[in-house]
């Protein structure tokens, strides 16, 4: 069973000609079929910890390990950790001027599985993963990302999370603006992948309504860089009435 | 595309719509259009057609110091039944109809051949395989003319290859009869040492459709002047450039589109890839729209993507209107980067750097190679892309 562990992690990133440390020690396990909610307030570090798991350059790792089933994440390249099972739902994706949404689904599809998808069934996982998330026929001739709109751009992310079966799943505010009925159909994609039983979730999220349709088995909040309280889903219904004041006050100076 | 507007440092594109009543397409140029080459005064580099271009990397085809060397290019012409392909002298009464040299290396050049080639399809011959024109630099210096001429609803293909290393300056005509259709590629793969200047003239008639593929990979410094008029009603011009400019290349179109004429149209679009220290691609396109030609229909586009740091685009679109009474008239120039987050969001879908490259620069010209439409040229055009790219990961 694939296991995710970090173990005391420090990050760091550049910014105004000045070190500055986002992550402050974290320390997480998350398993193959389990789904952890990570939820913080704006500025507390849960985005540096999506893209310091995937490799982003701009973060810096100063100590702390991520394994994956033993192996050193950090190690790796970004397209290594995707290769190894790590799959990053992004906040904000990226456009991708002149490559079809089609030719990047099967690069890198090719790229993850290792070998080409047989073409047949191919575009029939394809086409069935995109009907599901309610996506037009029409989308795969799209360049990636260009002209989306940001429910689209998240329907995205999910289908690529759906055809590409990681280990791992990290989503980055996936829910963040959007409206109800694209926060469900999202959420379906993740709940279908989730009850294959084969992907760990990470859930991070700004909102507790996304944790209606998703159901996280542990809460996490995060504050000043690293995670400060973890409970069952109770937590957060308590954080839906409080929210984050007592953490961000208390956590700050912790 | 969708860094339309995100210009990287040390690039222009600069962009201008006049309704002029007098032409500065042509007034700035330092020198009126003359066959002459005494007509132009030897450039410093400060004029407006010369400021892009380092002139000391020319090797003296612009100041006169270039002589021909005799072993400049060897000429290969395959042309299918039908074609007349002739070598000619100096005065034979068909050379320079479509257009005149613009600048000093377009008229020395004119000055300076000793031999020209014409190649005539006769009237309503439709070929069905390409006239191939092999342009092989054996590295020396060349001096060329050449004429294309079809007759009235002729359809040809021609493709000219330059390939090898030369110091070449070469004007080429471009004759379209009434209702002819021609398509012509014109390759650019020289070796890196390579000097290619020269003025590409089509003249389109009555009816006719002129469609132009400029590809550009090699040289040192590659300077073309696609240039088009119309010689009756009616005519179309659609012309494309591909380019990929590597570290230390220069690589210059400078376009003009003449509505000299009523109810004719054109559509320019041209893509350019760059990577590396010293890379440096121009695109001028320069649309005028003479008072005379009512009803004129034109498009221009200029794109480039930026791969690495250290390149450098200079894009100047320039559309000129001297009657409101036209379809329409529009451009665009765009330079956008493969940045480091279009790199990281591929690789985290596992997609390794390289190929992750490969795949957006292939997309990326992909629209226009397609449109190519002779087989062997796209794919080797697909292949060269790789290569590029490879020598540089």
């Amino acid at each position: 069973m694939a296991t995710l562990e970090i173990h005391d992690l420090h990050v760091t990133v550049e910014a105004d000609n000045a070190t500055k440390e986002i992550l402050k020690g974290v320390d997480l396990t998350v398993k193959q079929g389990e789904t952890h909610a990570i939820m913080g307030p704006n500025g507390s570090g849960k985005s540096t910890l999506a893209y310091s798991l995937a490799g982003h350059p701009k973060y810096t790792i100063t100590s702390g390990t991520v394994t994956l089933d033993g192996e050193d994440v950090l190690e790796m390249s970004v397209d290594e950790r995707a290769r190894a099972g790590v799959f990053l739902a992004m906040q904000y994706p990226v456009e991708v001027p002149g490559v079809s949404v089609s030719n990047f689904l099967r690069t890198s599809a090719t790229a993850i599985r290792g070998e080409a998808p047989k073409l047949r069934t191919w575009v029939k996982e394809v086409k069935e993963a995109m009907e599901h998330l309610n996506m037009d026929p029409s989308f795969a001739e799209r360049n990636v990302n260009e002209g989306f709109s940001g429910g689209e751009k998240k329907r995205h992310e999910i289908l690529q999370l759906e055809l590409l079966k990681p280990k791992i799943a990290i989503l980055d505010e996936t829910d963040s603006g959007l409206d109800v009925d694209a926060l469900r159909i999202v959420s379906e994609g993740v709940n279908r992948v989730r009850e294959t039983g084969e992907v760990g979730t990470l859930l991070i999220t700004h909102y507790t309504r996304i944790l209606r349709y998703i159901k996280p088995d542990q809460v996490h909040v995060f504050a000043g860089g690293k995670i400060v309280e973890s409970g069952g889903p109770e937590l957060a219904d308590k954080l839906e009435n409080e929210g984050y004041e007592a953490y961000t006050k208390g956590g700050a100076s912790a | 595309m969708a860094e339309a507007q995100n210009i990287p440092v040390g690039s222009t594109t600069a962009g201008q719509i006049a309704v002029a009543a007098e032409s500065t397409v042509a007034t700035r140029m330092s020198a009126p259009p003359s066959f002459d080459v005494a007509d132009f005064p030897v450039p410093h580099g400060r004029e407006e057609e010369w400021r892009f271009t380092p002139l000391e990397r020319l090797r003296g085809l612009h100041d006169g110091t270039a002589v021909a060397t005799g072993d400049g290019v060897k000429v290969d012409i395959e042309a299918p039944e039908g074609v007349v392909v002739e070598t000619v002298g100096r005065d034979d009464a068909r050379l320079g109809r479509a257009g005149t040299p613009v600048d000093r290396i377009a008229a020395q050049a004119y000055s300076a051949f000793e031999k020209a080639g014409v190649v005539t399809v006769p009237k309503e011959t439709v070929l069905t395989e390409p006239i191939r024109i092999a342009v092989r630099g054996e590295g020396g210096v060349a001096y060329g003319h050449q004429v294309i001429e079809l007759g009235a609803f002729a359809e040809a293909v021609v493709v000219i290859d330059h390939t090898g290393d030369a110091v070449l300056a070469a004007n080429v005509d471009y004759i379209l009869g009434d209702g002819a259709k021609l398509t012509v590629v014109s390759v650019q793969d020289w070796d890196d040492k390579a000097v290619h200047v020269g003025q590409h003239n089509a003249l389109i008639g009555r009816d006719a459709g002129f469609k132009s593929f400029v590809v550009t990979f090699g040289g040192d410094v590659v300077r073309l002047h696609p240039r088009v008029a119309y010689a009756g009603t009616g005519g179309e011009a659609e012309l494309f450039g591909l380019y990929f400019t590597d570290s230390g290349q220069h690589q210059e179109h400078r376009l003009l589109v003449d509505h000299n004429t009523p109810h004719c149209k054109s559509n320019v679009a041209y893509k350019g890839a760059l990577q590396g220290d010293g890379a440096h691609a121009v695109w001028i396109g320069d649309v005028l729209i003479e008072a005379k030609a009512e009803g004129t229909d034109t498009y221009e586009m200029n794109r480039n993507l930026v791969l690495t740091d250290g390149a450098r685009v200079d894009s100047v679109p320039n559309l000129e209107i001297e009657t409101g009474e036209i379809v329409g008239a529009g451009h665009a120039s765009a330079t956008g980067r493969f940045d480091d987050e279009q790199l990281f969001y591929l690789m985290a879908r596992g997609i390794p750097a390289e190929e992750a490259r490969r795949l957006v620069v292939r997309g990326f010209f992909a629209e226009l190679v397609q449109q190519i439409g002779v087989d062997d040229i796209e794919e080797r055009l697909l292949v060269k892309i790789d290569e590029e790219l490879e020598a540089s990961v």
